[in-house]
């Protein structure tokens, strides 16, 4: 187990620059989740602590030795990819054995080591079958047994559940997560999944265009969102985003809107006038007397909750309210916003205010 | 008429005659022996969509059993018969064949078919391995391809002329144009004459014998282990590899003596088609010079087809390049590399031209097919001709058959 620090990485593929000095501490034992859009840089970061990518500058040291020089192997760290890698034409065994064949360790240790592993994986009766006739989700395991079996400093995982269907996903997820409380092992995993990430980190770091968006608890990311990428990345159903401007009315500041609605804040500290973007959650918003009217174009009921889309003066707005609310749609109902929870960002730099 | 004219004329009336025999039989099909109207229309559909399928089949069936079919069991019913003087032959039985094992010649054919049979698609396959695997990363990876697969372009005739040339002798004082007493005609008995003659070649020889061990013991230690399933008729087929490989192992330790008590007659220019038993390999080169491409572009596809992210796994689990590529590449691309060799193999039982243009058979260098030709066609004997046919073919057919059963199974 041990401690990760990128500290100013960038990487350039010939003259293109697809990372620009990202800052990432990882403690010891922690679970980070680096999460973001597809293709934004977060697999490449994931690869270069791997070691299959250059880093073409900064540092990344792994419990205090910088690796960037170093080959995957002498790195110490065990890897999952997002196409679990298995060997085809290696039996589960042989597959969860091979790293620490590779080490050149006694066939006893490795057959007692992958023994042990099978047994947390619950993969003891498919040891000798082969990749191909297991399911998704055991394949998955495998692959976990293998990075396991050798007891790395780091666990890197790249998009391990994006091939598995929803409810196994979902199942999976639990799996790596208590596997992580029994093992502590400092672990890096990457997702374009905002839930993945939410459930499972310590720490998660937004990325976006080879940035780091904001780095943060999950729920400190889901409060207090740095920027309106964040805001409108975590959480789901997505941020609600109004446009206006700052403005004081009978003594309150709000947000004002094109068509003159009043948005209702709670201290906001830039002047009067300011074009901003106030973010609203859906779930911060109920239905009831008092509430701003807004004309209600569709509903959706999911049982538990109640989704409601409709425009407030040409701009889009959602509620997701857990009382079961029957309308019709183009019919217009008070949607009371909790002024405690809204956001405000400025529009020309997305920063929050 | 004009040939030029002749020949479209040719293809107009081949190809239209294709197609006006696919869309009248099927009219013939649908419209006159099965209509699809009246009381049994179901029934008559059912019944024509039956009988299409061999009926567009009918002429590649016609024309494979013809040319095909039809000559195999000629070929048998030739092997047993025997030419009668002034016309007409007679009914001899296995005479014929009796006659060919009494033959030294055909046992030296068979001997060399078999030196051919081990070396040509071994060395074929390792080098077109070697090859699609060092051109893979490299930028002019391509150019190199291209190159080392040019000589499928041409014949075996063709490239037998080449190496001809190669191999050629001029008298010790003029100046040699083939290649290789050029490079002959430059080792003297000096320091390099030792390494590159007899140090070099005895590693390769025993190189060669810890293969060949290795892949004994592969087949042979099932039988010493316990608890390990082996079908009990497999026995003979360990044993019988276990046999070989003794035997070869045998045969490159003797040549590693032979190499170092033997007396070179450096500054001499050598014909080296004539050199007992060694100018087998002189032909075999010419044929993995050919075969070489063709196996590298199948197994550099293959390469391509092996998953990067299985690489990349082994990298993180520290293997390195060597293992990399034993353990994970060359496994995943197995089925390929046997259909590879298998294929070659069939190309080499049927080895011809090389040795027809060479040396056609002289100094040792016999092989089946050219046996077979010389029989059949000089010594007008076709008894034995055809007993030499039937041979070539039972030696073909089991191999084909793995053959073609793996090429499917990869299919799948």
């Amino acid at each position: 187990m041990a401690t990760v620090q990128i500290r100013g990485v960038t990487k350039r593929y010939g003259g293109v620059q697809v990372m620009h000095g990202v800052d990432v501490d990882i403690e010891d034992g922690e679970f980070v989740v680096l999460v973001g859009p597809s293709g934004y840089g977060k697999s490449t970061l994931l690869r270069m602590i791997a070691g299959l990518e250059e880093v073409s500058g900064g540092t990344i040291s792994i419990g205090g030795r910088v690796v960037n020089d170093m080959l995957p192997k002498e790195r110490d760290i065990a890897m999952v990819f997002q196409s679990y890698a298995l060997y085809p034409h290696k039996t589960v065994a042989q597959n969860m054995g091979f790293p620490l064949l590779m080490q050149k360790r006694p066939k006893a240790e490795i057959e007692e080591k992958v023994r042990k592993a099978a047994e947390i994986l619950d993969l003891t009766k498919y040891l000798d079958r082969y990749p191909r006739q297991l399911s998704g989700g055991q394949r998955q395991r495998v692959a976990m047994g293998r990075a396991i079996v050798r007891d790395p400093q780091v666990f890197l995982f790249d998009e391990p559940l994006s091939n598995l269907d929803a409810k196994l996903r979902v199942s999976m997820r639990v799996e790596i997560k208590e596997l992580h409380q029994r093992l502590r092992t400092t672990t890096v995993y990457v997702t374009h999944d905002q839930i993945e990430a939410m459930t499972m980190a310590h720490k998660i770091v937004v990325m976006r265009d080879g940035r780091v968006e904001q780095i943060g608890r999950p729920l400190d990311l889901y409060d207090r969102p740095a920027n309106l990428f964040v805001a409108g990345f975590i959480g789901s159903p997505a941020m609600n985003f109004l446009e206006g401007r700052l403005a004081t009315r009978d003594g309150r500041r709000v947000v004002e809107t094109a068509d003159g609605t009043a948005l209702p804040l709670e201290g906001a500290a830039a002047e009067d006038g300011r074009r901003v973007t106030y973010g609203i959650r859906p779930e911060h918003i109920s239905v009831g007397e008092g509430g701003i009217p807004v004309k209600v174009s569709v509903f959706e009921p999911t049982g538990s909750e109640t989704l409601i889309f409709g425009r407030l003066g040409g701009q889009l707005i959602d509620a997701l309210v857990r009382d079961r609310i029957e309308g019709e749609p183009g019919q217009t109902l008070p949607f009371r916003i909790d002024p405690r929870r809204a956001h405000l960002f400025d529009t020309a730099t997305g920063v929050r205010l | 008429m004009n040939p030029a004219l002749q020949g479209l004329i040719t293809i107009v009336v081949g190809v239209g005659g294709c197609v006006a025999y696919y869309y009248f039989s099927n009219q013939l099909l649908d419209k006159v022996l099965f209509p699809a109207r009246g009381p049994e229309a179901g029934r008559n559909i059912n019944r024509a969509n039956m009988i299409r399928p061999w009926l567009f089949l009918f002429p590649a069936l016609f024309a494979l059993g013809l040319y095909l079919a039809y000559p195999v069991f000629e070929t048998l019913r030739l092997s047993l018969t025997q030419r009668l003087p002034g016309g007409g032959s007679e009914w001899v039985g296995l005479q014929n064949y009796r006659n060919m094992l009494g033959e030294p010649k055909f046992w030296e054919a068979l001997r060399n078919n078999m030196l051919w049979l081990i070396v040509v698609p071994a060395a074929s396959t390792a080098f077109g391995l070697l090859a699609a695997q060092l051109t893979d990363r490299i930028r002019w990876g391509n150019i190199a391809k291209s190159l080392i697969f040019m000589p499928m372009a041409i014949s075996f005739v063709g490239a037998s002329v080449i190496f001809k040339l190669i191999y050629d002798t001029r008298a010790a004082d003029q100046p040699q144009i083939g290649v290789l007493n050029a490079l002959w005609l430059q080792f003297e008995g000096g320091f390099w004459s030792l390494v590159f003659l007899k140090i070099v070649p005895a590693l390769i020889l025993l190189a060669f014998a810890a293969i060949v061990a290795w892949v004994a013991w592969i087949f042979v230690r099932p039988m010493f282990k316990t608890g390990e399933p082996t079908g009990f008729w497999t026995v003979p087929l360990r044993l019988f590899v276990a046999g070989a490989a003794i035997y070869l192992i045998f045969l490159s330790l003797r040549s590693i003596v032979n190499i170092f008590g033997a007396e070179l007659p450096y500054g001499q220019p050598q014909t080296w088609l004539t050199i007992p038993f060694w100018n087998n390999f002189f032909l075999m080169v010419v044929l993995i010079w050919i075969q070489t491409g063709f196996a590298m572009v199948i197994l550099s596809a293959a390469l391509r087809g092996v998953p990067e992210d299985t690489v990349e796994a082994a990298i993180v689990d520290g293997a390195n390049p060597f293992q990399i590529f034993f353990r994970i590449k060359v496994p995943q691309i197995m089925p390929t590399i046997v259909v590879v060799w298998t294929t070659i193999t069939i190309v080499v039982l049927k080895v011809f031209d090389i040795v027809f243009a060479m040396t056609n058979g002289q100094w040792e260098t016999q092989v089946l097919a050219n046996y077979m030709y010389d029989k059949l066609f000089r010594a007008n004997d076709w008894g034995i001709g055809s007993a030499a046919a039937m041979v070539i073919m039972l030696l073909v057919t089991p191999i084909l058959v793995w053959n073609v059963w793996n090429a499917r199974r990869e299919l799948r």
